[in-house]
Parts: C-alpha cells; sequence; structure tokens
C-alpha cells in the first residue's frame, strides 16, 4: 500500500465536487425543503445542472445572487429578498441555507442574518404572510472538503434546527443516516426498514423527491422526502446507525447522542455481505429482531449467485474510485469476490483513507495501490502500470476505461452517460446481487466481444 | 398558479395583451431560481473550444468539475480542452493567497501539456483573496514563451454577458500574432460557432463551396496560432450575437474588419448568412456559386422535410435558450415545420433582441427575460405547447409535465446547424413530439380532457 501524496500541484479531471453540491442534495431529501445558495447564480445553476444529468428530475435550488457589491457591502439584503422570494413562490415547509466560498470568504455572518431575519418575520417586517417556513444554515465554504462534507454538514444542520432537544433516548424509533446512495438504495432502507416494524427517520430521503412518478401539473417541490415531524422525534430514537465513516466531527450522530442521549453507530455502507451483515447486526441490536427471514434469503440467494458467477471475476482486478465511503465499502464487497481493487482512490483528502481500506481487504494479497486527494488524470497515469480488467465506479471514470481499453462497471454517483444511474441498487444482499451480476456480466461481454470465436455459450 | 415576482413583472410579456417594453440584462432576482450561470460560465463557454490551448481554472474546485467535458464542441486535432484543470485552492491558500499555487500549477501544466497558449479562469475569491493574476500570468509568460492570458470571470462580477467580455478580451490580446499563414483574398472569420457536433466543419464547408477563405473561427475546432492571424479577415461573420458582438466591434475598433450577424439554424437563416457574406465581397462568381449552393441544398432537402412537416403541422412550441438570436432562427425553423411558437424566451437577451422577437411571433406568444422553471413551466402548460426547446436544465422541466423536448444547448451531440442541421432538427423534434410514450402521460391526458394546457 502506498500513501505517497500527489505528483501534481493542480488538480487534473477532478474526483471530486464541491460542499455545496452535497448540502443541495441532501436539503432535497427533506420534505418540502429547498436549497438556496448563498452566492453567485452560477453555483446554483452548475449545480443542478449537474444533479438533472444524473436523477433526469427537476431539481430547483435557489440562488442569493451576489453581484459585485453584495460582495462588497455584504449578502444581507440579497438573502433576505431570496427568502422572501422562494417563500412566496414555493410555498416550502423548510428552507436550508448553504455558503459558498464567496460568502464565506468575504466572512459573511449568516447565522446572524437568518436570526435577524426570523426576528423580523416573525414581527412581519419581512416574510410572506401566513408561512414561517424553518430555515436553517449549513456552512459548506468549497475550499474545504468535498461535497461529502456539504452533505454531512447539511444533515447536521437540519437535525440541530428540526429535531426537538427536550427529547431523550427511551422510543423504539430507528434513525438511519443514509450516506449519499442512490434513490433505489434509499427505497431499499425504506423496505429493509419496514421489516422490522419499528417506526424510523429516514434521513435524508431522495428516493422520490430526485426520482418521482411524472405528473399531472407542475410539482413545484415534489412529494416525499424525510418529513419535518419525522426530524423532530429524532431524539427520542433507540439509536442512530449513520452510513459512512469519513464522517466530520460535528455529525449527526453524534449531535443526537450528546443532546439527546441517542447513541450513534458509524458503519461502512452495507455493500456486499460482510457489510451487508454488520448493517443488520446493528438493526438487531437496536430492535431485538434477528434478520427478516426476507432477508436470509435474500442472502442466501446472493452466496448462490456468488458461486456460480465467482469463475468470471476471481483474481480480476479492478480500478475503483470515488467518495471515501463509496470506495470503501466497494473495497470490501470486491474483495469477498476475489476481484482485486488494484487501484483505490479518492478525491477528498484524508490520511486515514489507506489503512481504512486497507482493513477491508480481508482476502487479497496482492500489491493494492490505495490513494487519497488524487483525480482522475493522477488514476490514469498510474493504471497505465498496472493491467487492470475493469473500472468501476461513477461515469467520470468512463474518461479511464475508453484510454485503457477496458470495460467499465457504473456505478455511484454521478452517472452522466446512461439513464437510470439514480435507480442502480448497490446496497444490502440484493444490491450486492445486482453489482455482482453488472461486474461479471462486463466481464464476459468484454471476452465475448474480443473472443475471435463469439461463443453464444459463456 | 404560480404568480410572476413582483422584481420580475415587466420581463414577462405577452403579445397583443401587453404594451409594456420587456426589461432585460438586469441581474437575476434573488431567489427567483434563474436558469442563469455566472461569468465565469460566460467565459468558459467562449474559450472551451480553443483544442491546443491549457483551460486552468483558478479557485476552489467546483467551478472546474462543473465545466469537466461540458460542452459538445469537437477538435480535428488535440483534445487538450476537454480535460478540466484546477488549482483547487483550499483553506490554506484563502488565508496566505493562491499565487504559488497558481504559479506552480502553470508551470507543471505547461511543462505536462505543452499547450500553445494558457487560459488562466479567475472565480470569485480570486480577487479577494488578493491574488494578482496578471503578474503571475506575465511572469509564466516570459519563462514559456507561450501567452498566459488571466480571464477576469469571478462570477459575482456582472451576467454571463460579462462573461462573454471577458473572453473576448482574452481572444482580443491574441489577435495580431500572425503565423503569416497565407490567406485568400476573400476571406472572413466566423464568430460564434462552437463547432457543437461538428457544426463549424458544416458551415466551413459552404463557405469553401463559395470560394470564401476562413482565417480564424471563434472558436469552434480553433487554435490559438489560426486566432493569432484573425485580424486579417475583410470580415467579421458573427453568430450568437451575446459571445462575440463585443469582440467583433473591438475588431472593428482596431483593425477595421466590419462584421455582421448571421444565424446558421434553418433554411432562411442559412441561406441569408451565405448570401450576405456573398454580397459583402461583392464578387459575381462567389455570389453565383452561392446561389447554387444555397439552391442545391434546398433543393435536396425540402422533399426530406416534408414527412416530417406533415406531422408537425399545427403542434406548438416553447423555445427557451440562451441568446435570443437563436430564439430567432429557431421560430422560423418551427415555422417551416409548421409549428406555431407560443413562449419564447432567453436569459441573455437585449432591448432590439426582444423588439424583434415581438415583430416575429404571433400574437398571444408570451415572450420571457431571465425565466425559472414555474413560471416557464406555468406558460407552457397554459399555452398549450407540445415541444420546448432548451439545454439540459429545461429537459426535466419539460419531460414532467407530458411534452417534448429538444436540446438545443451546448451540451448536445448532434448537428442542428446548416441545411443538413436542419433535417437533424426536423427528425429531433418528430422524434420526440410524435413518440407514443405521451399517451401514458397523465399531463396529456388531462389536457385532452380540457384541463388547462
Amino acid at each position: 500500500m502506498s500513501d505517497e501524496k500527489k505528483q501534481y500541484v493542480s488538480t487534473r479531471n477532478a474526483c471530486k465536487l464541491c460542499s455545496p453540491l452535497g448540502a443541495c442534495f441532501a436539503m432535497r431529501g427533506i420534505e418540502g425543503c429547498i436549497p438556496l445558495i448563498h452566492g453567485s447564480q452560477g453555483c446554483a445553476t452548475y449545480i443542478r445542472r449537474y444533479g438533472i444529468s444524473h436523477f433526469r428530475e427537476p431539481i430547483d435550488i435557489a440562488s442569493s445572487n451576489f453581484v459585485e457589491a453584495t460582495a462588497i457591502f455584504g449578502g444581507r439584503d440579497n438573502l433576505y429578498t431570496a427568502l422572501d422570494n422562494v417563500t412566496r413562490q414555493y410555498t416550502p415547509t423548510a428552507i436550508g441555507v448553504t455558503s459558498t466560498c464567496l460568502s464565506e470568504t468575504i466572512g459573511e455572518n449568516v447565522p446572524m442574518y437568518l436570526h435577524s431575519y426570523l426576528k423580523e418575520r416573525g414581527e412581519g417586517k419581512c416574510g410572506v404572510a401566513g408561512q414561517a417556513p424553518p430555515v436553517f444554515y449549513a456552512s459548506t465554504p468549497s475550499y474545504r472538503g468535498t461535497h461529502m462534507d456539504g452533505f454531512h454538514e447539511a444533515i447536521v444542520s437540519a437535525v440541530k434546527a428540526l429535531a426537538d432537544p427536550a427529547l431523550k433516548r427511551g422510543g423504539e424509533r430507528i434513525n438511519l443516516i443514509s450516506g449519499f446512495v442512490s434513490a433505489e438504495d434509499i427505497r431499499e432502507l425504506h423496505r429493509l426498514l419496514a421489516l422490522y416494524g419499528k417506526e424510523y427517520t429516514l434521513l435524508p430521503d431522495y428516493s422520490e423527491t430526485l426520482d418521482g412518478g411524472t405528473w399531472e401539473d407542475y410539482q413545484k417541490l415534489p412529494a416525499g422526502g424525510t418529513p419535518i415531524e419525522a426530524i423532530r422525534r429524532m431524539g427520542e430514537a433507540a439509536g442512530t446507525i449513520y452510513l459512512g465513516k469519513a464522517v466530520p466531527e460535528d455529525n449527526a450522530g453524534s449531535y443526537l447522542e450528546k443532546t439527546c442521549g441517542v447513541p450513534a453507530a458509524f458503519t461502512d455502507l452495507p455493500i456486499g455481505i460482510e457489510k451487508t451483515d454488520e448493517f443488520f447486526r446493528l438493526l438487531t441490536e437496536l430492535t431485538g429482531y434477528p434478520l427478516p427471514a426476507v432477508c436470509e434469503k435474500e442472502r442466501n440467494r446472493l452466496i448462490d449467485a456468488y458461486i456460480d458467477g465467482h469463475k468470471y471475476c476471481s483474481g480480476k482486478k479492478a480500478i475503483l474510485y470515488g467518495e471515501e465511503d463509496f470506495v470503501a465499502a466497494m473495497a470490501s464487497f470486491l474483495d469477498e469476490i476475489g476481484v482485486v481493487p488494484i487501484l483505490a482512490a479518492t478525491g477528498a483528502a484524508n490520511d486515514k483513507f489507506a489503512s481504512r481500506v486497507g482493513e477491508n481487504l480481508r482476502n487479497t494479497k496482492a500489491k493494492v495501490t490505495v490513494r487519497d486527494d488524487t483525480d482522475f488524470s493522477s488514476v490514469l497515469e498510474m493504471a497505465e502500470a498496472e493491467k487492470a480488467d475493469f473500472v468501476i465506479g461513477n461515469s467520470k471514470g468512463y474518461y479511464l476505461a475508453r484510454n485503457l481499453g477496458i470495460p467499465m462497471v457504473r456505478c455511484g454517483f454521478p452517472i452522466h452517460d446512461r439513464i437510470g444511474g439514480h435507480r442502480i441498487l448497490h446496497l444490502g444482499y440484493r444490491g450486492a446481487l445486482n453489482l455482482f451480476e453488472r461486474i461479471c456480466n462486463a466481464l464476459m461481454e468484454a471476452s465475448q466481444n474480443a473472443a475471435p470465436s463469439g461463443w453464444t455459450y459463456i | 398558479m404560480t404568480d410572476i415576482l413582483k422584481e420580475r413583472t415587466k420581463q414577462v410579456f405577452e403579445k397583443g395583451k401587453d404594451g409594456h417594453d420587456i426589461e432585460c440584462g438586469k441581474a437575476s432576482t434573488a431567489g427567483s431560481v434563474s436558469q442563469r450561470a455566472c461569468v465565469f460560465c460566460g467565459s468558459r463557454v467562449v474559450l472551451y473550444p480553443i483544442a491546443d490551448a491549457l483551460h486552468l481554472i483558478h479557485g476552489p474546485i467546483g467551478c472546474a468539475a462543473y465545466t469537466w467535458d461540458i460542452r459538445g464542441s469537437m477538435s480535428s486535432g488535440p483534445e487538450l480542452h476537454r480535460l478540466s484543470f484546477s488549482t483547487d485552492l483550499r483553506e490554506n491558500e484563502v488565508i496566505y493567497g493562491g499565487e504559488k499555487k497558481l504559479y506552480a500549477a502553470l508551470t507543471e501544466l505547461i511543462a505536462k501539456y505543452h499547450p500553445e497558449a494558457a487560459f488562466v479562469y479567475c472565480t470569485c475569491i480570486v480577487g479577494l483573496i488578493g491574488d494578482d493574476v496578471g503578474a503571475i500570468c506575465a511572469k509564466v509568460a516570459r519563462e514559456s514563451g507561450i501567452p498566459v492570458i488571466p480571464v477576469h470571470s469571478e462570477g459575482f462580477k456582472g451576467t454571463k454577458k460579462d462573461g462573454y467580455r471577458a473572453a473576448s478580451e482574452a481572444l482580443f490580446s491574441l489577435i495580431g500574432r500572425d503565423d503569416g499563414k497565407e490567406l485568400a483574398p476573400d476571406c472572413i472569420n466566423i464568430m460564434g460557432e462552437f463547432n457543437l457536433a461538428g457544426e463549424t466543419w458544416i458551415i466551413k464547408d459552404y463557405y469553401k463551396r463559395m470560394g470564401v477563405d476562413i482565417a480564424a473561427c471563434f472558436t469552434g475546432d480553433s487554435r490559438v496560432a489560426e486566432i493569432g492571424r484573425a485580424h486579417r479577415a475583410k470580415l467579421n461573420v458573427v453568430q450568437c450575437s451575446g459571445s462575440m458582438t463585443y469582440l467583433a466591434k473591438m475588431m472593428k475598433e482596431k483593425y477595421g474588419i466590419p462584421f455582421i450577424r448571421v444565424s446558421y439554424f434553418g433554411i432562411e437563416d442559412m441561406s441569408k448568412a451565405l448570401y450576405d457574406v456573398a454580397e459583402f465581397f461583392k464578387n459575381p462568381d462567389i455570389l453565383k456559386r452561392t446561389q447554387q449552393i444555397v439552391a442545391d441544398e434546398v433543393t435536396a432537402l425540402l422533399p426530406k422535410l416534408e414527412p416530417y412537416r406533415k406531422d408537425l403541422a399545427g403542434r406548438k412550441a416553447a423555445i427557451y435558450v440562451g441568446g435570443s438570436f437563436k430564439a430567432y432562427s429557431l421560430v422560423k425553423a418551427l415555422r417551416l415545420l409548421g409549428m406555431e411558437t407560443v413562449v419564447v424566451g432567453s436569459q441573455t437577451g437585449s432591448d432590439e433582441d426582444y423588439k424583434y422577437l415581438k415583430e416575429i411571433t404571433e400574437d398571444g406568444t408570451v415572450i420571457l427575460d431571465d425565466t425559472n422553471p414555474l413560471e416557464l413551466s406555468r406558460f407552457v402548460l397554459e399555452k398549450g405547447a407540445d415541444l420546448l426547446i432548451g439545454g439540459v436544465k429545461e429537459r426535466p422541466i419539460a419531460y414532467k409535465i407530458g411534452i417534448g423536448f429538444c436540446d438545443h444547448n451546448h451540451e448536445r451531440k448532434l448537428a442542428l446547424a446548416g441545411f443538413e442541421g436542419m433535417l437533424n432538427f426536423a427528425k429531433e423534434v418528430h422524434s420526440s413530439v410524435m413518440s407514443p410514450v405521451w399517451k401514458y402521460s397523465p399531463a396529456r391526458r388531462k389536457a385532452a380532457e380540457g384541463g388547462l394546457r
């Protein structure tokens, strides 16, 4: 394993996005919530465009729309106007405000602005008559961390603003923080939680808001999302399961632990058998119920599939990239099916990333290169020396697959060059089955196309 | 129903009903969910297709990440423009300044990729943290021997149009670095044509067949060297007026090159573009060849359009695009297919643009400046459009309310310019509007039952 730092000062073809993007998508997973970016118009528009190409759904994100004078005199008035206008136009049940590199650099005190806005709104000096949506704020300077930091920050800021701090642990509720997973994954988590029969809060939940059905009339803010009431009650849960370990210190899990005494367990994304087993163990601890029979069957079917397909992928070498939590969990999954993730990369900077991935590789004895704070061009340069069999990750890695002339298995975020990217199932035993089949089929297709004979039985 | 925000009432106009001048050119209203981007976006889209230049985005990572391979601009040679380079500023640089990192990034990237020039795009915070980008660029230019040009595209310093201006200034600084390539006497620059899906090649082919030489193209499939010789052209032929008129004006002032505005979309405007260029040169041979090209192309094209026109006649369309010059052509091109435009708008139209749009549209047409999803969906539904023409951000608005969509923005991979582009356009519109999937759409069903459409 290697922890050499990157060779280039610049970032070439980034393997990460900026913090406000993650915050906006998390906010879209709260019922009736509209994100409002405090900064230039372009941030909102670029993030919308990036998301629309993946989810293929309207993703309305407002902006306080800085102009030159705003950057000089401060953005208070713009923020007020934006909050009023977005309330008037969207009648939201909550507004999530994020910062940007611009508003952070000029030292905007957004919490103070919001405090006075809410006070004045209560006095009828601003706002829209008859409407008083809660407003919460996520500080997301784009020069710090990645989109994942923004994602987690938005969640903790929503919980701080919307969860009742007076509640104490006691009930049987379950809190599940989903991580930045696909809409299909969130639906799967709903299904699994429902099997336990307990009340729960799944946050965020963009399974409907960013992957809904077609409409009869235009919906200002699509139905779905974590209900505000479900967030309010998070403090009375028996525990919080937080999917993801690359989480800032100040996060929704530890906040609820400190404030309401609700214990938090941080676990890898449940990708593959091992990590899904861990997830179910946590659910069993919280509920006292064993693995549901239907999941037992799914687990067994997955093992059956692993055995049926193992020869197609055993010993194959993969280039794996994406967010830290995604890569760590995927590395565990690849390792359990006999694929060696010879190169595992993330754009996030974290010294602990290599050891974390290493811990998840229980089977392979092969040399594995793990890189944090890297980019796609560096990954390509490193990969040129290796003989990888396929690349696995989001669609930006097509750049690697095409240059290396090897197949690609698309998963994660974003998928900009196929439809249905937001409906790829990764989590749970069924997610592992889906990923396993995609990998085997991609390898089988490549060898079939390359074979002079073009066999029809493989 | 969505009410129009009070700040925006004058940016919405219904022909035959309203009497006001359309307000335009102003900053988007805070909280309005504008479809516009920012100054950086304006600069980035204009300079993007220059394939042998290094495009380094100075700032935190977002701006570079969101514009990686974002356009369908093709190159016949190098493809350096399709990579995304960023100084990826972190907290440390925000505190202590980003000059050192910028210098190191430029130096390493020039050494690695051997570009013919480098553009350094300043994003929002660059000025605020006190970086003297001009000084760093000058230093690296001296050391590397290539032009290193700062592009002052801080996102908040105006609108997308100001980004066009910053890009024009950057391009202007390259003009006059002559490579000495021989040019025919009847020679033009193509401006505001970005070679999406190879469109520049289609247009260049027409000009070549006319006997008109091309000095440079701004900026489709262009190279740093050709931009350097642009001052020797006799005429600037400007498409996409928003992005390049500023540069054309600067070139007129400094080099005395006149310019004309054209559009390459639709038969009418495409033909006019070629004729206008032919007439400028007052060369009977060119004029004769042009007549022949137009006659041949139109004669070949019209029968091919007929089956599409038959199906589409009587359908209604909505248009929302970046610049309104393109909107004019689309209104006319749709008319050729028998379709009426019932809603039309742009992000950056000018007074003059909107006056012209008022002239060429029918009574009842709604004209929108800098609109947003709620307004746009409202008028599209109210006016009963069957199709929306726009970009990726507009696409889900159309689909969610059960109407067809045609991508006419910079990301597309289908050539829509020229005579052959008109045929592609007809096919594209037809493939969406005539798809059987709409019969399952509840919004369509409601419309058929006499609901609001």
